[in-house]
């Protein structure tokens, strides 16, 4: 289990993380979710000891990264934000260079990364630089993987890969999850939210919930209304200005649009939009998504 | 011990993988001693001089006679007063102007003294200072051949009265080799695991700081002993620079300066945050103190008092002292075992300091 007690860092003048206290279940799948920014990888590094809290207490499986740093960094098997494996290297070279220093061999582990290697392996002699984005990641994951930690730490494993590497990498976590090994993941996209046990919500190094992404979701109170129209940009000034509005947002093709009053109806909106001279309006209500309660968090924490 | 060996293993890989990393480490040196050992060679031959003979005597035409058949100078012209010498300077052609006084082989035989000028055009320094060494040279033989008192000869360097000029030598170029293949390489090779964020890897990995300064250096050591050979073989072969004393210990000595230079580069990627970093620090701070300050290119005894305390603490300087002691004199470790210990004092420092300032964390 990881504890996490009222941990605070900054750097200079910056308060990355600010009193940040959670708790992370044994062979639990659990998500930071949050912009750049909000001090993820700082509070991964403090999780992983290359970092040492200016204040607070982390205990990772009864171990304390200030203090015990070696043992920590043997169960915990940590994949940076950035491509930090050789480029000059073939992906076999990488790897075993991995094992060898973790005092493990590729064969001993196998059947951990398997899943995942056998699907790079036909191009094992290639260089890591010439690795396609999702490539390098499963690349990176089974070099984290192959001393068997007890612990995951991917700090944006899926930053600039592809929607279909994204899904492919999920779907590993959850093998891996189903093999006992607790995995803690950062992700600046809102939709990978939904596929973690518990998420917590990070902005501005502050921890605002830890949560079932459902319940999350469930918490969120009042109605959102997604608007289209022939200018949904002037629809957004416009509705910024109705004295009814308490927040209007892009969100794909659409606004979402949130009103003060609790009851109000799609066709309120609608002909306050006709109004203001905008055509082809439409608007409907919607069920609010973790992206949409993030903004209300932020929202909540700017005001 | 396997992740040691694994650890070495890639950095010789990192090192063959990169033409740039081979470039410097094999071509460069190669490449800077045949430019230095060529460019400023101390050999010169068949420079042109002029000649102003007042006397035109038995002992000048003898003078002069051995002077052209040293193979050193060409007569390039015989000049009749002395308001011609400027001129024969001006031209370009003459590098030196020799100047016998009327009644010299008179003075020569009744006093046992005559006097001779030799007009140097000392715009080149280096070449005024040999040719004026070269002629005194001849002149002495000629004395002690014919047992007179001596030709007393006046030198005066005309245009740089001073002879602000450098001589260079294999132990100077050695130094700089060393200095840069070693201190440079390691520095750049510690730093780029920290830009590209594999140190953090390494961080995270059992692997201890001591592992992870030991596997970056072995590499360096081979090559800067492969490197030490292909300069000595050049200078022996290309260059005619004998080994005077024993190869072994020069090999030794070798060995001891790059561990140096391997330990400085590791105290410089602990402070630097990146390549480029990495790259100034060990160019202006180490190339520069190096060339200037370790007596390579000035002499130490001609620089102003400070600079010479400074010049202690430079590390080269030894070693350059230890190499002219081995090659060119044939001295044993008797003779330089002082220095020898500097060395060492320097390594067991930098090493202190780099192990303590390698950072177990990603903070200070």
């Amino acid at each position: 289990m990881i504890e996490i007690n009222a941990i605070s860092k900054a750097f200079d003048n910056v308060q990355a993380v600010k009193e940040v206290s959670l708790q992370v279940d044994e062979g639990e799948l659990f998500g930071f979710i949050g912009p750049d920014g909000a001090g993820k990888t700082t509070l991964f590094r403090m999780l992983n000891s290359l970092i040492v809290p200016d204040a607070g207490s982390i205990s990772l499986f009864g171990l304390d990264p200030v203090k015990q740093y070696k043992k920590v960094r043997q169960i915990i098997g940590y994949m940076p934000g950035k491509f930090s494996l050789y480029t000059d290297l073939s992906i076999e070279e990488n790897l075993s260079f991995f094992a060898t220093v973790f005092g493990t061999t590729i064969e001993e582990n196998y059947h951990l990364i398997e899943d995942i290697y056998k699907q790079i392996e036909p191009f094992k002699k290639r260089l890591a630089g010439q690795l396609s984005g999702g490539m390098k990641q499963k690349l990176a994951l089974s070099c984290a993987l192959i001393h068997k930690p007890k612990l995951l730490l991917l700090d944006e494993p899926t930053t600039g890969v592809d929607a279909v590497s994204r899904r492919e990498f999920w779907d590993m976590l959850k093998a891996l999850k189903s093999k006992g090994i607790t995995i803690v993941v950062s992700t600046p996209y809102m939709d990978e939210a939904s596929l973690c046990d518990r998420v917590a919500l990070m902005q501005n190094g502050k921890v605002h919930a830890v949560e079932k992404p459902q319940v999350i979701v469930d918490q969120f109170m009042g109605n959102i209304f997604a608007v289209k129209s022939n200018n949904n940009y002037k629809s957004l000034l416009q509705l910024r200005t109705w004295e009814h509005c308490k927040n209007v947002y892009p969100f794909g093709e659409s606004l979402h649009y949130l009103d003060h009053r609790s009851k109000v109806s799609e066709k309120e909106i609608e002909n306050f939009l006709l109004e203001k001279e905008l055509a082809e309006v439409e608007v409907a209500l919607v069920t609010p998504d973790i992206e949409d309660c993030f903004i209300a968090f932020t929202q909540t924490e700017t005001d | 011990m396997n992740r040691f060996i694994a650890f070495v293993k890639k950095e010789f890989l990192h090192i063959f993988r990169d033409y740039r990393t081979m470039m410097i480490l094999f071509i460069m040196p190669i490449a800077q001693i045949l430019i230095f050992g060529f460019a400023i060679t101390t050999e010169i031959q068949n420079a042109s001089i002029a000649i102003l003979d007042k006397s035109k005597d038995e002992v000048t035409r003898e003078l002069t006679q051995k002077l052209l058949a040293s193979g050193y100078f060409s007569a390039d012209q015989y000049l009749s007063s002395e308001s011609e010498i400027e001129s024969a300077f001006k031209q370009g052609r003459a590098k030196m102007v020799i100047v016998y006084e009327s009644n010299f082989g008179n003075n020569y035989e009744k006093i046992g003294a005559s006097n001779i000028q030799l007009i140097c055009d000392a715009s080149d320094p280096n070449t005024a200072r040999i040719l004026s060494q070269y002629a005194e040279g001849i002149f002495a033989s000629y004395n002690r051949t014919n047992q007179a008192i001596g030709i007393i000869p006046e030198v005066r360097m005309f245009y740089n009265e001073n002879l602000d000029g450098f001589y260079m030598s294999i132990p100077g170029i050695m130094a700089m080799i060393l200095m840069l293949v070693s201190a440079m390489m390691t520095s750049i090779s510690i730093t780029r695991e920290k830009e590209f964020g594999s140190m953090e890897v390494l961080l995270i990995s059992p692997l201890r700081p001591l592992q992870i300064i030991l596997g970056k250096v072995t590499p360096y050591i081979l090559m800067a002993v492969i490197n030490t050979i292909s300069i000595l073989a050049l200078g022996y072969w290309v260059f005619g620079v004998p080994v005077k004393g024993s190869l072994a210990l020069l090999l030794f000595e070798c060995i001891l300066f790059t561990i140096l230079a391997l330990s400085l580069g590791i105290l410089i990627s602990t402070v630097a945050k990146n390549q480029m970093v990495a790259m100034f620090v060990s160019m202006f701070a180490l190339m520069l103190p190096v060339i200037l300050l370790s007596g390579f290119i000035f002499p130490i005894d001609n620089m102003p008092v400070i600079l010479q305390w400074i010049s202690n603490i430079i590390p080269p300087k030894w070693f350059i002292i230890i190499v002219k002691t081995i090659m060119l004199k044939g001295g044993g470790l008797e003779y330089i075992w002082k220095e020898t210990l500097i060395l060492i004092a320097f390594i067991v420092v930098f090493v202190g300091l780099s192990v303590k300032k390698f950072n177990i964390r990603l903070q200070d």
